[in-house]
């Protein structure tokens, strides 16, 4: 059986149902509404995973899945060398939203990375520690940082409401995920020049999980319909 | 032979040499490595958490305990040695060794640190002489001295120095300084109605503003100077040649003087050990690499290019100060990979 994961709920779900739907693979939830489980028909062979779209990176790193839908923010975060483990199919166009960085609006002096660097100096200076920065998406924000050589800044960990750990006093400045501004607007909060990453909804195949010669059938089946390139080799 | 027997041949030679064996625990306290480095020691470091001691550190390095542990009941002088694994995290699978020993060697002496470093990386070059690897060296406290003596404000001097170990904002700011690069336009900053929020106070802020009017109004670095430290960025050529090129630019930047002195003093010292310093690589940038600490001379010594050095080292006279509440002493050491040279050769019987 070829494996695809897909986010389990919400719009994310509804939207790359459509997305299928429309290139002839209609997707849809067995059961009961709020039952994990689902199917797919217009092609045999392929098992529909709903998945948590936040697990879905580990899924397919780990080869339980072979193909999987999830955001590219969370792939790139989650995985280390990301290139070496799975494969973009196809950017799906939807769940558009930028990692970028956040200080207080009332930080009229800090607009640039330069900037943070700058007050960050004096942050740790004053405060006898290190300018804090309130995120869940570690890894790109760090490697981010550091490509551009900003110092004496640490990374919290906030998994959720990162927008308020400033007003909180337990970070100085964020680095989350924003489409329309609003919730930073809300919370006083602006972007700094720059987006981290730019993410959206992306099909990836895993490099890693095992294939016989059906399930690479039927995976090139797939990709044959959904209109995507064939896997080198097929 | 085994990375092991290696290791412990060398941990023989570096006694021999007069090095006083010391250990240090794999498990470091993760809060002064975190100051040290800052965040980029994340992705190099195995974090782990103990339930008393708090955030802890797999060991990356010895430099940082043997540091702390001579800065608390060292004799002085003093040189020591130490054999042990260090780790380092790899974002990469199957390419470097995330766990490896490192056999070290450092030497605290404040009688003639140039002799010192001319010591250490003799000691190095004639164990590994077998191997016939590439040496490479350079000296960050030349381009520490050119920045030292720009005459611009102590604020963009201590901006450059700030970030003297991360190359590319370096020379952000140098090219900023020099005019190459537009600053932040002051006269465009709009007050704000925003309620200010988070720890950093209004006056911060304004000191901030305040700092940002001063810098713009400063002058651009002097060409010629700019022109100096844009040289010495890219300087790279044998020892001695590249002596004769300092002296020659020194007239130019009086303040670079007492750091070509000890440069010129480092290689007759590695003269009289017999290294040929005519043909010996110097580069003015080497070892300027984020997660270093070395301000002085640096060395390195190179296998084929798709392997980490075998060997590295230098002098951090800087780190003992920061590390000894008060007290510093000048240092210097390096560390041998005794797994690389079992991969690539032998070392000299010892």
């Amino acid at each position: 059986m070829l494996k695809i994961g897909v986010p389990s709920k919400g719009r994310l779900m509804e939207q790359t149902f459509d997305w299928f739907g429309a290139r002839g693979v209609t997707m849809r939830q067995s059961g009961a509404e709020r039952e994990y489980s689902g199917a797919v028909e217009g092609i045999d062979g392929v098992d529909l995973v709903l998945l948590s779209a936040g697990e879905i990176p580990r899924e397919l790193a780990a080869g339980r899945i072979h193909l999987g839908v999830t955001g590219s923010d969370l792939v790139r975060d989650k995985l280390a060398d990301w290139p070496a483990q799975v494969a973009e199919l196809a950017t799906l166009g939807f769940g558009h939203a930028d990692l970028i960085l956040a200080v207080p609006t009332a930080w009229i002096d800090v607009d640039s990375l330069d900037d943070l660097d700058e007050a960050a100096s004096a942050f740790r200076a004053t405060h006898g520690f290190r300018l804090r920065i309130a995120t869940k998406y570690h890894r790109l924000v760090r490697e981010y940082l550091t490509l551009h050589g900003v110092a004496d800044y640490q990374l919290i960990d906030s998994q959720g409401a990162t927008e308020g750990t400033v007003k909180n006093l337990t970070a100085e400045a964020i680095a989350d995920i924003t489409s329309t501004g609003e919730t930073l607007r809300a919370n006083h909060l602006k972007p700094l020049a720059g987006v981290i990453h730019h993410s959206q909804a992306t099909l990836y195949r895993a490099l890693n999980a095992p294939m016989d010669a059906t399930t690479g059938t039927r995976l090139a089946e797939l990709q044959l319909r959904l209109g995507l390139a064939l896997p080198p080799g097929a | 032979m085994t990375p092991r027997a290696i290791g412990e041949r060398l941990f023989a030679a570096f006694q021999a040499a007069g090095a006083v064996p010391v250990d240090t625990d794999i498990l470091q306290p993760a809060e002064i490595l975190l100051d040290l480095y800052g965040e980029d020691i994340r992705a190099r470091a195995y974090v782990t958490q103990d339930p008393v001691r708090g955030e802890m550190m797999l060991r990356p390095d010895f430099t940082v305990p043997v540091v702390q542990a001579h800065m608390k009941h060292g004799a002085d002088p003093a040189r020591y040695c130490y054999l042990g694994e260090v780790f380092r995290k790899q974002d990469r699978p199957d390419q470097r060794a995330s766990e490896y020993l490192q056999a070290g060697y450092e030497v605290f002496d404040r009688a003639a640190p140039e002799q010192a470093d001319a010591d250490v990386f003799a000691l190095f070059h004639q164990l590994l002489a077998p191997m016939n690897l590439r040496p490479a060296t350079g000296d960050i406290g030349i381009l520490m001295a050119a920045v030292r003596g720009l005459s611009t404000t102590e604020a963009r001097k201590s901006a450059l120095l700030r970030h003297i170990w991360r190359p590319r904002r370096f020379r952000a700011l140098l090219d900023r300084f020099a005019g190459r690069a537009a600053a932040k336009p002051v006269q465009t900053l709009q007050p704000s109605d925003a309620p200010l929020i988070g720890l950093r106070s209004a006056q911060e802020i304004s000191k901030r503003i305040n700092a940002l009017a001063l810098d713009a109004d400063t002058p651009n670095l002097a060409a010629p100077e700019a022109a100096l430290l844009y040289d010495l960025l890219t300087l790279q050529a044998p020892a001695e040649a590249a002596l004769i090129h300092l002296r020659g630019i020194q007239p130019l930047l009086p303040a670079i003087a007492p750091a070509v002195d000890r440069f010129q003093a480092r290689l007759n010292a590695l003269s009289t050990h017999g290294i040929d310093t005519k043909t010996l690589p110097f580069e003015a940038s080497h070892g300027r690499t984020s997660l270093e600490y070395y301000d002085g001379f640096v060395f390195s010594f190179h296998g084929p290019e798709n392997l980490p050095p075998v060997a590295s080292g230098g002098r951090y006279d800087a780190l003992t100060a920061v590390l000894g509440a008060g007290a510093s002493i000048p240092a210097v050491g390096g560390v041998i990979r005794p797994a690389l040279v079992a991969q690539l050769g032998e070392v000299a019987a010892c």
